[in-house]
């Protein structure tokens, strides 16, 4: 009680200036639902803490600037070649600070994880549905984190002007020339004149050390208060409702685990850093703009966009004297555009088609929402493509396949493989709906053979545990958006029947092939019949297990047959 | 919540809803939960764990210390490494590691594992209070006559239409107008083509058959940094190629007179026409030039014509003869412009 | 009784034939190590020595006297250096017809290839194979080989001299295993598709220059640690997502287990 009387002390200045005791009897306890695929967002999270400090201490080294040094330092390959300061002081961070090299490369695996993360964080969010009613605005929210993640990577990678940053800032000003009427403009302003001009360092680092991470940082606050605040989804399960959240409080479970984690993701990211190495600039050599290298690429994140610049095909076109470059103004300026924005409406466009209007904590399976599961999986298989695409050169090199070849397979395949990938992925959706209703209908299967007196051979189901039963009867069946009346019971045309039958044909596709969930009363018969099937059964499945060679699983018949029964698999020890 | 919520053993509608039963599967006791002697050594290996990082932490400072940077350590199989970089990386993440993985194991092995349950509520405030906040703000809109004084709301909204000009306006001074620039380069008539890096000048006999020369104007070098060196660099830069004169099919321009090229000595931008990346893969037995950036592919021997990838525009080409002393120059300056398009560029 | 399966049989056959290729070639590589290394200076012995190993194992392609076939360029006139580069990185004699001569195991002891080169250099004037002091790279400018290899070499070999694709499966090699004396020729005969630099353009010094960096980036250490191929940005991102995102993934999977 001691104890309380210190804690309460001290809780008390805070209590009277900010009400701390009301927030915390809330709060300290908050259940989270625990789940691997829960901690991809964390992952995330703490990748950027670990970039935001190991960035801070780069600024204190790095010189962002374009003035002309000659270089006379420790690595010796690179001496008396003329160099902005910016890669002398990247240099020097390498091979003169000690840790400098293991603080950049931190900061760049780090990048590359928080990217990554972000990414795997976003599939889980998008196939199990979680973006749904009530959380649309925090999937929004991901989708300007995730851009806002390749700005800011893209900005760093161009920092240390070495050879491929000044690379990716060329193509960068290409595609800036290709946007029509404007582009010369922007080109000019952003670079002050002419590529690569004296001053784009300075002004990138701006941005990339301030602007950028001050709307991640708050993007990221904005996103975490409304996980706090919504609570977090959850896998269904036996005792998991919507209207429930069943995980682990907390203080102190959640705080140790999540805490725990950020050390983890740390020592991961430093240990990497310490034994694999990353963009090692001093290899490139400093930018020049005669130069360039083969294999030259962007970090994994931007090589879906590269691999867009380089399977385009080249259209161009001149309009009363006017050039406007699609091969570059489309990959470059539209498709992540587009791609962007349909992500961002997504969630809306769903509800909109499944004319699902309620709240959804409990996740869906990704099988039982078979057209979204399968747009993912074509969007991935697009995204991937390009992603090939981009490493051409360097695929073609390690598998000897002729670059070309793999442009032409990117050209054709960007159109033809998508729509297999999606038809594919519903099909199997849809199967895995089948097996599951199989499931619920004839109970699980349990291998083992019975010979009928009359003679024929049938197979012991056993019923489904609740957890099971919990899971597939997770599935939420909604029926599609119903078709417009075209006239009102007065006769009058209703005016927004074209649009309205639209979306309700939209609707109907979405729910093509649906696996209907089996009524109550389908699912008691059917559950009856499992039970008598188990009890016959049973002793069938005892007996064996009693056959069971030394070391076997099951010794006792009397328990292998209460097992089956109460519908579990029957457990060794 | 809303209407459709999913609640009971729904026999509504016919469908099943999976929420009856709300208890949670039976809780399995740990090893820890029952044995004292788990318990303890649990809390041994945590406390192990901990140590361990404290143990790394200070080998961090040693090596932090005792390491110089340009000390290399050979690793089998895979490399000589920098032993600086590796032995902090390793010792700083091993500490933070053992960190999480000590508190990982506390919170697995001796915290509570018992699942508890807490209620959702609905996200939406009750009707009463929507109503209430609507007439308050409408209240508040009455209030300040927003929307019955026509007038002074227009002209609110009208000088916060314009406020945001300045902020745009000044930026303007972020860089000069194109202008011209993009159309020039210092490749005039007569200036003569050097090698780049030594800036020597070069004569045909140089270049045999089959062989490359990254070139620049014989000015480049004399431009300094600050007058922009490198922008001209990223123009200016030229490739000359010498293919037999019986295998070039075409070329740019130029008369049986005034040739632009050579004796077989040909001169293109090495700025590709797509994104810009300097382009020099050139493959001698096809004539071919590549961009190693998105892979367009240039035919060299049909007047830089595109024969692959995403490049639009062919590559332009440099007429050049030699001047008095036999060195090649410039016959005349780049007929269109190099580099990527552009809106201006027609 | 075990019985043995059907395959034994051809597979012990393989066995046997891919254990005698090893040793083959095991002694073949012993043998050009004793062979003497300097085998120039062309006498009437050995050019006839080259015209008896040519007309034994070039000329079915490349013709009796040299003057090259449908398939095969005329040697006539690419000089000595030429032979010694194809010949002693094993790239000729060729397998079979591909988009390029694919570098093999050395077939010629060197003084077969001297007496290859000798005869080749007899049909005609041309490069001849560099002298040792022509590419002892030792005092060359080790940063101004670097500034010249990213003017003239990285774009077809990267940027640490590791290769890279060219167009239709044709290919820039790998620099790392190259001997001076090889790179020296290749810049010198521009083999394949690689484009001739005369010395004119490319002086010996410059390409002692060049020599000396390639030797500098083979030996140069990894210093942030693996290097993972050294070819940029795309292995990097295989890298951060298998061993990377791999990683941490276990760990995610290790933190919900539950523990019994």
């Amino acid at each position: 009680m001691s104890v309380m009387n210190k804690l309460g002390e001290q809780a008390e200045f805070l209590d009277d200036r900010l009400t701390v005791a009301n927030w915390g009897k809330r709060n300290l306890r908050k259940v989270f639902p625990e789940h691997w695929t829960f901690m991809f967002g964390e992952m995330a999270l703490y990748s950027f803490i670990i970039v935001l400090l190991s960035g801070i201490y780069l600024t204190l080294w790095f010189k962002p600037s374009m003035n002309e040094v000659v270089y006379n330092g420790t690595y010796t390959p690179l001496n008396g070649i003329e160099m902005s300061e910016a890669y002398k002081s990247t240099l020097d961070i390498s091979f003169d600070v000690r840790g400098g090299l293991l603080m950049r490369q931190i900061h760049h695996w780090g990048a590359m994880l928080f990217i990554a993360s972000m990414t795997i964080h976003m599939m889980r969010v998008f196939f199990t549905g979680a973006f749904r009613k009530p959380r649309e605005i925090n999937w929004t929210i991901g989708v300007l984190l995730l851009t806002m993640g390749f700005v800011e990577g893209f900005a760093g990678y161009s920092l240390p002007d070495d050879l491929l940053s000044g690379t990716g800032l060329r193509i960068a000003e290409g595609i800036m020339l290709s946007i029509p009427v404007v582009g010369t403009y922007i080109s000019f302003f952003a670079f002050g004149g002419e590529f690569p001009g004296d001053e784009f360092i300075s002004r990138l680092y701006g941005i990339h050390i301030l602007l950028i991470p001050g709307i991640i940082l708050g993007l990221i606050t904005a996103h975490m208060l409304i996980v706090w605040y919504q609570k977090h989804t959850q896998y269904p399960g036996k005792g998991k409702t919507n209207d429930n959240v069943v995980g682990y409080p907390f203080m102190p479970v959640y705080m140790a685990k999540a805490g725990g984690f950020f050390f983890i993701v740390f020592g991961i990211t430093v240990f990497l850093s310490g034994v694999a190495t990353i963009n090692p600039i001093w290899s490139y050599g400093p930018y020049m703009p005669d130069q360039i290298t083969a294999g030259s690429q962007p970090d994994w994140y931007m090589g879906w966009l590269e691999g867009a610049l380089r399977a385009m095909p080249n259209w161009e076109t001149v309009i009363a004297g006017h050039t406007i470059s699609w091969n570059v103004f489309i990959p470059g300026a539209i498709v992540l555009g587009v791609i962007i924005q349909l992500m961002i409406i997504y969630p809306w466009l769903e509800a909109k088609v499944t004319g699902d209007k309620r709240e959804h904590h409990l996740l869906d399976r990704p099988r039982n929402a078979p057209t979204r599961t399968a747009i993912g999986a074509m969007s991935l298989s697009f995204y991937m493509l390009l992603l090939i695409g981009g490493g051409n050169d360097v695929i073609g090199t390690q598998f000897d396949i002729s670059i070309n070849a793999i442009t032409w397979f990117i050209r054709i395949g960007i159109i033809v493989i998508p729509p297999i990938v999606f038809v594919i992925t519903k099909r199997i959706c849809l199967s895995l709906q089948r097996a599951d209703r199989e499931k619920l209908m004839h109970g699980r299967e349990t291998g083992t053979i019975m010979r009928l007196p009359h003679g024929e051979f049938i197979e012991v189901h056993a019923p489904l545990s609740e957890n099971e039963k919990a899971v597939i009867l997770s599935k939420t069946d909604i029926t599609p958006l119903p078709w417009p009346e075209k006239t009102d019971a007065d006769g009058v045309r209703d005016p927004s029947y074209k649009k309205d039958h639209r979306w309700a044909r939209l609707s109907h596709w979405w729910y093509t092939d649906n696996i209907a969930k089996p009524t109550a009363a389908e699912l008691a018969t059917a559950e009856e019949h499992i039970r008598h099937s188990a009890a016959e059964g049973a002793p069938i499945i005892a007996h064996r297990a009693s056959l069971e060679p030394e070391g076997g699983v099951l010794h006792d018949p009397a328990a292998a047959a209460a097992e089956a029964e109460e519908g579990k698999e029957p457990v060794g020890k | 919540m809303s209407e459709h919520n999913t609640s009971d053993v729904g026999v509504e509608g016919g469908t099943v809803e999976p929420n009856g039963d709300v208890a949670l599967p039976d809780h399995h006791p740990r090893r820890t939960d029952f044995d004292p002697r788990a318990a303890k050594r649990a809390e041994r290996q945590v406390t192990f764990l901990f140590t361990l990082s404290a143990l790394f932490t200070l080998l961090f400072v040693v090596a932090y210390v005792q390491i110089p940077t340009d000390a290399v350590v050979p690793i089998p199989f895979v490399g000589t490494w920098s032993a600086s970089n590796a032995a902090l990386g390793v010792t700083f993440g091993l500490a933070a590691f053992f960190i999480g993985a000590g508190v990982m194991q506390w919170a697995k092995k001796l915290m509570s594992d018992k699942e508890v349950v807490a209620m959702r509520h609905s996200l939406a405030s009750p009707q009463e209070s929507r109503e209430e906040a609507i007439s308050e703000f409408m209240d508040g809109v009455d209030d300040s006559g927003f929307a019955t004084r026509r007038v002074l709301r227009r002209s609110l909204l009208g000088a916060m239409a314009l406020f945001p000009i300045p902020l745009i306006v000044i930026l303007r001074d972020l860089g000069p107008l194109p202008g011209d620039s993009l159309f020039i380069t210092n490749w005039v008539p007569g200036m003569r083509v050097v090698l780049d890096v030594t800036g020597a000048p070069i004569r045909p006999s140089d270049i045999p058959v089959g062989g490359i020369v990254s070139a620049m104007p014989a000015n480049l070098p004399e431009i300094q940094h600050r007058d922009g060196n490198l922008n001209a660099r990223a123009k200016d830069v030229v490739l000359l190629v010498r293919i037999n004169p019986d295998e070039i099919r075409s070329q740019q321009g130029g008369t049986p007179e005034e040739p632009w090229d050579y004796e077989g000595v040909l001169c293109f931008s090495k700025i590709c026409t797509h994104v810009g990346c300097p382009i020099a893969l050139y493959e001698q037995r096809t004539h071919h030039l590549l961009c190693p950036c998105h892979q367009s592919t240039f035919d060299l021997a049909d007047s830089g014509n595109v024969v692959f990838g995403p490049a639009a525009r062919e590559l332009p080409q440099l007429p050049i003869r030699l001047d008095a002393e036999g060195y090649i120059v410039a016959r005349d300056s780049f007929q269109q412009p190099v580099g990527p398009s552009f809106w201006e560029r027609g | 009784m075990r019985r043995r399966h059907r395959a034994a049989a051809p597979m012990l056959v393989l066995l046997t034939l891919a254990l005698i290729g090893v040793l083959y070639a095991a002694a073949g590589s012993a043998t050009s190590a004793q062979a003497s290394s300097d085998a120039r200076g062309a006498n009437a012995e050995l050019i006839k020595q080259g015209q008896q190993l040519f007309a034994e194992g070039c000329s079915s392609c490349h013709g009796l006297g040299a003057q090259g076939g449908p398939e095969a360029p005329t040697l006539i006139g690419v000089g000595s250096a030429a032979v010694d580069f194809q010949v002693s990185t094993g790239r000729m004699p060729l397998a079979a017809p591909g988009a390029q001569a694919p570098q093999k195991p050395v077939i010629y002891n060197d003084e077969e290839i001297a007496a290859l080169a000798a005869f080749v250099a007899s049909l005609g004037p041309g490069p001849q194979i560099p002298t040792d002091e022509e590419i002892n790279y030792q005092d060359a400018d080790l940063a101004e080989g670097g500034e010249l290899f990213r003017t003239n070499c990285s774009q077809c070999h990267n940027f640490t001299g590791e290769g890279g694709a060219l167009s239709n499966g044709a290919y820039a090699p790998n620099l790392m295993n190259a001997t001076p004396r090889q790179i020296y020729e290749a810049m010198l005969t521009g083999p394949e598709n690689m484009p001739v630099f005369s010395n004119e353009t490319l002086t010996p010094e410059n390409k002692r220059a060049i020599i000396k960096y390639i030797q500098h980036m083979d030996e140069q250490p990894d210093y942030g640690g693996w290097g993972i191929g050294s070819l940029g940005p795309v292995t990097e991102g295989l890298f951060i997502w298998v061993i990377g995102i791999g990683l941490m993934i276990g760990a995610a999977v290790w933190i919900g287990a539950r523990v019994r």
